[in-house]
């Protein structure tokens, strides 16, 4: 009876591990759609002549099937927001035409997402010089790829990895000519050219989000989706060098031997003009500080009361 | 040097003008290093001053803490600064009792300096820790923020120039604390200005 009971258990217990890791995707060489939108090339009969095609498929329209697993949207099949139509081969070209579902046709006003705040997103993003140099060209999925993505501003532990995630969101467009082109109608411009001003480069991009610069950052929202024009980004080091200590210091040492680069003069080593504050950033130590003075004060103040009196 | 026996040469000429250089030096470093620790708008010496200035007293302090440091072991002034550790503290207690009662209810003091005790406990310790532990640390990390490629770039998480910065700020804090004991001590004497009259003429009164 008992080996029954564990039995029963052990099958519960598997049935619901498969449940729960399962989504549309799970077998993609057998899934309607990506068995030939995950592979490079596509075979399927034709039938006007009886014979098996082979084709090579659009790389745009080749899915990242792991990547479609680990994203937000992983529990919707394709067709939950792609035509149904799209199920027969070959597809219908006038379905192409037909306009697609925006993202705010399933989250907006729906108390469900309110913590997201999509409605307020939405309206950062009016203000932003994507709409208002793009218009309606510019959608949400435009940086967001609905298949694959991930909020790893929320999920993810590692600054590394949320800075990385979200400034390839950028560089998709900004640094490749054709998407750029696609939604601008221009050549993009060269990012390392237009950031030649920004010392270190490299390790900011690396290390800092492009919207921590390019947006309106405000605390009521988790990311802000107001990119403002290039003239508006922000260009003073000391806007994120003076409120972070660590930071002032790594700019302290690029000032100092930055002063000290341009003149090799040991004038420079007296005279340059970094510095960083010391115990007063510190109002424990300011106020630790401040006791130990006037206490010592004090106690001379007694003494020398005390050496008049018995003089 | 009318009365030989009551007067000691006790400060030859190479220690008073390292003290007399130490002590401008000192005081121009605290007077800027309290300037710039409020900040570049509040700064009542201008902020850009306030830096040359401690900069520069900085590196002359330095060169000089070199005369006090190798004039000591050269001249044997070094004796006067040795600690012997066998009951030292009861003789630091007996000195600050002496500071704190005893010189008002008329006794002697404990240590009367003499041609071979320059320095009572009280003073020799407070020397020691800040002329061998507290001013070595102020121009190690004052000359590692001249340099600052040379701090380690992380301390547990911390800036370490940051830290650096900070200990420097907090060391050079208890210097100027031990400047305001050192001036009010030297007026104990038989008149306020005694000691620093001596300091200057490198005589000094035994009583």
């Amino acid at each position: 009876m008992k080996k029954l009971q564990f039995l029963i258990f052990v099958l519960i217990l598997v049935l619901f591990v498969k449940v729960k890791a399962q989504t549309p995707y799970d077998d993609p060489k057998n899934h309607a759609c990506l068995k030939c939108h995950s592979t490079q090339i596509i075979s399927f009969q034709n039938e006007v002549t009886g014979t098996e095609m082979k084709r090579l498929m659009n790389p745009y329209y080749v899915m990242d099937t792991i990547a479609i697993r680990l994203g937000v949207h992983k529990s919707f099949d394709c067709t939950d927001c792609h035509s149904y139509d799209y199920t027969t081969y070959p597809h219908d070209g006038q379905l192409k035409l037909q306009p697609m579902s925006q993202c705010l046709d399933c989250h907006g006003g729906d108390p469900t997402y309110a913590q997201y705040q999509f409605e307020r997103i939405d309206e950062e993003f009016r203000k932003s010089i994507h709409h208002q140099k793009s218009g309606d060209l510019f959608t949400c999925a435009s940086c967001h790829t609905p298949h694959t993505y991930r909020p790893t501003a929320r999920n993810s532990n590692t600054v590394k990895e949320i800075v990385s995630y979200s400034n390839n969101i950028c560089l998709s467009c900004h640094n490749d000519m054709n998407r750029y082109e696609l939604i601008s109608g221009h050549e993009n411009p060269k990012i390392v050219q237009i950031h030649e001003w920004l010392p270190n480069q490299e390790l900011h991009f690396k290390n800092v989000r492009c919207i921590e610069c390019h947006t309106q950052i405000t605390d009521s929202l988790m990311v802000s989706h107001n990119i403002m024009s290039k003239d508006l980004a922000v260009r003073k080091c000391a806007e994120c060098h003076n409120s972070n200590s660590m930071l002032r210091a790594s700019l302290y040492k690029y000032a100092n031997l930055q002063a000290r680069s341009d003149s090799s003069s040991v004038k420079s080593i007296f005279f340059n003009e970094s510095y960083v504050i010391g115990a007063q950033q510190f109002p424990l130590l300011k106020k630790l500080s401040y006791i130990i003075f006037f206490m010592a004060l004090g106690a001379i103040a007694i003494h020398l009361i005390f050496r008049y009196i018995k003089k | 040097m009318s009365s030989e026996n009551s007067k000691l040469y006790f400060y030859p000429l190479w220690l008073r003008i390292w003290h007399g250089i130490n002590a401008l030096g000192i005081i121009l470093l605290i007077i800027t290093g309290i300037s710039m620790q409020w900040g570049v708008e509040s700064s009542f010496i201008e902020f850009q001053a306030a830096v040359k200035i401690h900069n520069i007293s900085g590196v002359v302090v330095t060169l000089n803490y070199l005369l006090f440091f190798i004039g000591n072991i050269v001249t044997k002034n070094i004796s006067f600064y040795l600690i012997k550790p066998k009951g030292f503290f009861k003789r630091l207690t007996k000195q600050a009792n002496y500071y704190m009662f005893g010189m008002f209810r008329g006794m002697k003091s404990p240590f009367p300096l003499s041609e071979k005790r320059k320095f009572n406990p009280l003073q020799k310790f407070a020397y020691v820790m800040v002329m061998y532990l507290f001013v070595p640390f102020v121009v190690i990390s004052g000359f590692a923020l001249l340099f600052p490629e040379i701090i380690i770039d992380e301390i547990y998480s911390l800036s370490g120039v940051l830290l650096t910065a900070v200990t420097h700020s907090v060391v050079g804090f208890l210097i100027s604390i031990f400047l305001v004991v050192h001036l009010y001590v030297a007026s104990i004497g038989k008149s306020p200005l005694e000691n620093f009259k001596s300091i200057i003429t490198g005589w000094h009164n035994i009583h």
